[in-house]
């Protein structure tokens, strides 16, 4: 058995690409080796800024011989099969055996030497590897053929035990040696195998092992900030950053100038970071011990309402550099000290500038910024927000006195830490929950105000510089000009959650901005036909989607969709619009929502609108009644879009996507409060043994009537919206005849005398259906499963008892009504044929 | 005339500027003199942006004036100008070694590799103006950018066949770095102590005036239109190094007309489409007018 070294030196490979090359390099290497027969063990792969490394360990000197026999054509065949053969085969007749009279081709394909497998393989890896972007160079380059790879590949070292491996790629030929820092060690070094590979390099000022070097950089910068009796903000996202530009990391401390802190932490931790790739430090804790990281920054698009180390960054930086100074890193740290301090002087003039004027009159100038080509400008986007943020509050869906959080959906995050009073779960938005002092009408006030100035800060220097600190600026500005803390919280959370597990607003100022912006956003982008597609989502609907979803759920606020977005369409049409000609859309919107594809609901309306004679406006760019057609269209997408969102927000949470569909199926519903809570009940039901039968039960049910195409006794009157989209649409003429022929239907007395499981099943229904009805109703979904499950045994029951094919048409005929019956009754909790499984 | 011709690039603005012309003219390149035109960065020279199209094997190196009306500051700012300049050095196609000769002319202005952190650190460029990008870092000099490397890939829409390996010294950086200095208007201009700010200060002052209150917008805009026609002309006539100079105009007229805040962001877009149509078009002029010379020199080339 023998060790493998290879080693690919290239100039600076970044940082953010190192990870992956290793994951891929392992990966095409075990592909190649195990096409080649060969059977890999264990692989180690490093990486500097410089190299790639992989050490394949225990690999076999030879693969095995294969010998593959192939069927050919009988030797009676006419000539032309055998020819063929012979051409599959590229074999002569000559090499054919002849087994009782059909001919058969054996290929004996003898071991290869592995140092031979990998001669040809490692080129191929080299030319198919998969870089997120890669380059040409040189005079090699005359050619758009020449070889990729992410930056100049300049040498390779590949030995087997201690052989070479002899290939050449494009010019590079592979040999024993490389090269050692760029600075320290400049030479050439011999490598004998993969056993001395780690040492020579380290020997040349190389620690090839990026973990080592995350090691190193981790402990030595809490180190350096632990001398200097600081500790360090924790930053694994820098220590990976900085193990990826380094090959011998030193880190330093250095110090800048005090007056600097009075520019916000987050502006000196994000010039710090992003900009010199520096960890910051705080004064040591009263603890003393290391202070956590700040996740929001390390990890989120968005700094976090971080404000507990307010003013409390120490004016000190850990750089990482490159080498081993002669004079111990003096004069590193002086230049770097002086970048810094470059940079935030940048800063500190911005936070004086942006200062000078207030927000209402930076917000003025978002007139001249233009929010897309057809939906106007920021200034009239935040107009908008401001008109729907004070309707949520109005309509009492925001800060509503009944509107208090649903402890009983939870999702990962909550407030983190905020100004004043933590908020909890429990005790939700102490500042601002509305109170007979405080009532609807303040909040309304604020929820608009704090909307007008929300994008103000986008007109700032500061944020012109650091576009990150969207929001986190205009909370400051509005601080620091002694605007209301609610309104100044809200703006500067008014863009949370940004994606997944990031924080989601619960303060109601808060909230009614933050969902007035992305309500705005997701319905003025859908009017303008920009929707995502694949995986183009330019506007960040998706994210705005599930935002929506995240800030309805965790605030468990009772919105109906279809008015809420039919609100904030109104706001982006405004005035072109024709109020009553919307209202009427209104009117049947819950019975759209019963269709999931737009063109039908855009046939319904055809069929619809004409009735209501409304006169067309000869100055529209289209016909009105096409407008409404389309919008209503577009009304219908949109629930549609955030329905999805809530299945991928949910798919963490372990709610299964089928089971949001069982539920949203039966139209409708649009309060996604109430959704979750019937699906989680759902969910929980089909996990056991009475909802898995019980599913197995409606299937087969469904099943039969399917077979049989039974359409009850007197042709059972289409009910799914399928059949016929006119159907759904509850026609006050047609209503009273389908309700008065399916009264008949279930009242009508039997002309036989039912078997025990009939008549079983029939009693388990007249009490489970008004059961289920009223569970639902109140929404004590947990009761409406029970009195479901209630139905399992009669079910299991009547099909094993009851023969529904009999002879007698009119047994047959009531047993398929009474399966229809069971199927109805089921559905009325849930459309069980959209489950899975 | 003294007699002694000694450089001192670590005390003088210009004997650093002069090192580099020695250093890359011993290396092959040609010593080019700036391009006579009001533009944003030393990429726009004809020697780097015309000259990276083709098969042809071209080395030269340059100082160029940049012109960057919003950074203008007043002379107030110790790092902020409106007018500064580049060092520019193109070798096509990329020698092997680009880094190592690159990492010796530092050493020879004064920056000793051993005592301070040299790192090349990831920065794509990308010019859609010019319809060009090319993968490369920038150097930093102990956390300062001091020079952007950059191996071309495309240029004004085409294949970089061969691909150039173009560097960007930012000089005033470099020499306040070198000599010690904070304020880059109390960076010493020749050693003799005649400073940058005896220099440019008034002219830093009166430009940014200029620029963010002065200049006449509706003049601008004008001057824009017309670049944009007299580029459409030249393109029509075949001329497409005329056609060339008259969309770098309009580039630097649009950069005015963002100082001036009179461009709004949707507008924005609507005018750098322009401006890049304007060079592409060029680029693709240049190319087609060179392509059947280049594919009869160079056996097997296609543009």
């Amino acid at each position: 058995m023998t060790d493998f070294l290879l080693e690919l030196r290239c100039e600076e490979i970044p940082a953010r690409m190192q990870a992956g090359a290793r994951a891929d390099l392992e990966k095409l290497f075990r592909q190649q080796l195990g096409e080649a027969g060969v059977a890999v063990g264990e692989v180690t792969v490093w990486s500097t800024p410089r190299r790639l490394a992989l050490i394949g360990r225990e690999l076999p000197e030879a693969t095995e011989a294969v010998r593959e026999e192939t069927k050919g054509p009988r030797t009676s065949a006419p000539p032309q099969a055998l020819e063929g053969f012979l051409r599959k085969t590229g074999l002569t007749q000559d090499r054919l055996e002849d087994r009782d009279g059909v001919w058969f081709a054996v290929v004996e394909k003898p071991g290869r030497a592995v140092r031979d497998v990998l001669a040809e393989a490692i080129p191929a890896i080299v030319r198919a590897f998969p870089w997120p972007k890669s380059m040409r160079w040189g005079a090699a380059s005359l050619s758009t053929g020449s070889l990729r790879w992410v930056r100049p590949l300049s040498g390779i070292v590949a030995i087997f035990g201690e052989e070479l491996v002899e290939f050449e790629i494009d010019g590079v030929a592979s040999g024993y040696t490389t090269l050692g820092h760029r600075f320290h060690c400049p030479g050439a070094i011999t490598i004998g195998s993969a056993a001395d590979y780690r040492e020579k390099l380290r020997a040349c000022h190389v620690i090839v092992d990026h973990e080592e070097r995350q090691d190193l950089i981790r402990e030595g910068a809490r180190k350096a900030a632990a001398e200097a009796g600081l500790a360090l903000v924790e930053d694994e996202g820098l220590v990976i950053e900085n193990a990826g530009l380094t090959e011998w990391p030193v880190p330093l401390l250095g110090r800048f100038d005090e007056a600097f802190l009075e520019v916000p932490p987050e502006v000196i931790q994000l010039t710090a970071r992003v900009n010199q790739k520096y960890f910051v430090c705080t004064p040591l804790p009263l603890g003393g011990g290391p202070v956590d990281g700040n996740p929001s920054l390390a990890d989120t698009p968005t700094p976090g309402p971080s404000r507990k180390r307010e003013g409390n960054l120490a004016n000190a930086f850990v750089c990482t550099a490159n080498i081993e100074a002669t004079d111990g890193g003096a004069a590193i740290v002086d230049g770097n000290r002086k970048v810094l301090a470059a940079r935030l002087s940048d800063a500190r003039f911005f936070w004086d500038q942006d200062r000078k004027t207030k927000l209402e009159d930076h917000a003025k100038k978002l007139e001249r910024i233009t929010f897309h080509e057809k939906l106007g400008t920021v200034a009239d986007k935040v107009e908008r927000v401001a008109k729907l943020a004070r309707w949520l509050v109005e309509e009492g869906i925001v800060g509503g006195a009944d509107a208090s959080p649903n402890a009983t959906v939870s999702l990962p995050g909550g407030e983190g830490p905020g100004e004043g009073p933590a908020p909890s779960q429990a005790t939700p938005n102490t500042l601002t929950q509305p109170s007979p002092s405080r009532g609807r009408a303040e909040l309304a006030d604020l929820a608009e105000r704090a909307a007008r100035l929300c994008k103000a800060d986008l007109v700032t220097e500061m944020v012109g510089e650091f576009p990150e600190l969207q929001g986190l600026m205009g909370g400051y500005y509005a601080r620091a000009e002694g605007l209301p803390a609610e309104v100044a919280d809200a703006i500067r959370d008014h863009y949370k959650p940004v994606g997944q597990g990031d924080i989601v607003p619960t303060a109601p100022v808060t909230v009614a901005v933050s969902l007035a912006d992305k309500l705005d956003t997701l319905v003025a982008f859908f009017l303008v036909q920009e929707r995502p597609t694949g995986s183009k989502d330019p506007f960040a609907l998706r994210r705005a989607g599930i935002a929506l979803a995240a800030l309805i759920l965790t605030n468990g606020l009772r919105v109906p969709l279809a008015p809420t977005v039919m609100q904030a369409m109104f706001g982006v049409l405004g005035p072109m619009y024709r109020g009553e000609v919307f209202s009427t859309v209104a009117e049947i919107t819950p019975t759209l929502q019963r269709i999931d594809d737009p063109a039908l609901a855009a046939a319904v309306f055809d069929k619809i609108l004409p009735k209501r004679s409304l006169p067309d406006d000869p100055n529209a760019p289209v016909p009105v009644i096409q407008r409404d057609r389309e919008n209503a269209a577009t009304l219908v997408e949109i629930i549609g879009f955030v329905l999805d969102r809530l299945k991928v927000q949910q798919r963490e949470a372990g709610v299964r996507h089928d089971l949001i569909d069982a539920v949203f199926a039966l139209g409708g519903e649009d309060d996604l409060v109430r959704l979750l809570a019937r699906v989680r009940a759902l969910q929980a039901f089909i996990g056991t043994e009475d909802g898995a039968n019980l599913h197995a039960g409606y299937k087969r049910a469904a099943n039969i009537l399917k077979k049989e195409e039974w359409k009850g006794v007197e042709g059972e009157i289409a009910r799914t919206g399928e059949e016929d989209p006119l159907a759904v649409v509850d026609d006050p003429d047609l209503a009273p005849v389908i309700a008065a022929k399916m009264e008949l239907k279930h009242r009508k007395e039997l002309s036989y005398t039912p078997e025990p499981a009939e008549s079983a099943l029939i009693a388990a229904l007249d009490s489970a259906e008004p059961e289920a009805a009223a569970a639902i109703e109140a929404e004590d979904f947990e009761r409406a499963m029970r009195a479901l499950a209630s139905l399992r045994a009669p079910i299991d029951r009547f099909f094993d008892e009851v023969t529904v094919n009999d002879e007698d048409p009119n047994k047959r005929a009531a047993r398929l009504d009474l399966l229809a019956r069971f199927r109805d009754a089921v559905r009325a909790v849930a459309d069980f044929s959209r489950i899975e499984g | 005339m003294r007699a002694a011709m000694s450089r001192d690039p670590s005390r003088s603005f210009q004997d650093m500027i002069l090192t580099l012309h020695d250093y890359w003219s011993a290396n092959g390149c040609l010593i080019l003199q700036p391009y006579d035109m009001r533009m944003g960065a030393g990429t726009f020279h004809t020697a780097t942006t015309l000259r990276a199209l083709g098969p042809e094997p071209w080395n030269a190196a340059f100082v160029q004036p940049c012109r960057r009306p919003t950074d203008g500051r007043y002379g107030e700012n110790p790092n902020r100008l409106q007018h500064y300049y580049q060092y520019q050095v193109i070798l096509k196609p990329s020698p092997p070694d680009l880094q190592d000769i690159y990492l010796k002319s530092l050493e020879l202005i004064g920056i000793d590799p051993r005592l301070h952190d040299i790192r090349f650190v990831e920065d794509d460029w990308e010019s859609p103006t010019l319809g060009a990008w090319g993968l490369g870092w920038e150097v930093w000099c102990d956390g300062m950018e001091v020079t952007q490397f950059t191996y071309f890939q495309q240029m004004g829409g085409f294949d970089c066949k061969p691909v150039s390996g173009e560097l960007t010294y930012g000089l005033e950086r470099l020499a306040m770095y070198i000599q010690g200095k904070d304020n880059v208007f109390e960076l010493d201009f020749n050693g003799q102590g005649v400073t940058y700010g005896d220099v440019f200060l008034e002219n830093e002052r009166q430009m940014s005036k200029w620029n963010f209150e002065v200049a006449d917008t509706d003049a601008l805009f004008d001057l824009f239109a017309k670049a944009e026609a007299e580029c459409r002309n030249c393109l029509a006539n075949d001329i497409p190094i005329a056609a060339y100079e008259q969309a770098v105009e309009a580039s630097h007229l649009f950069n005015l007309l963002q100082a001036r805040g009179v461009i709004s962001v949707q507008e924005r877009a609507s005018y750098m489409a322009r401006v890049r149509d304007l060079a592409r078009g060029s680029c693709e002029a240049y190319m087609a007018k060179e392509a059947d010379r280049w594919a009869a020199e160079y056996a097997g080339w296609t543009a």
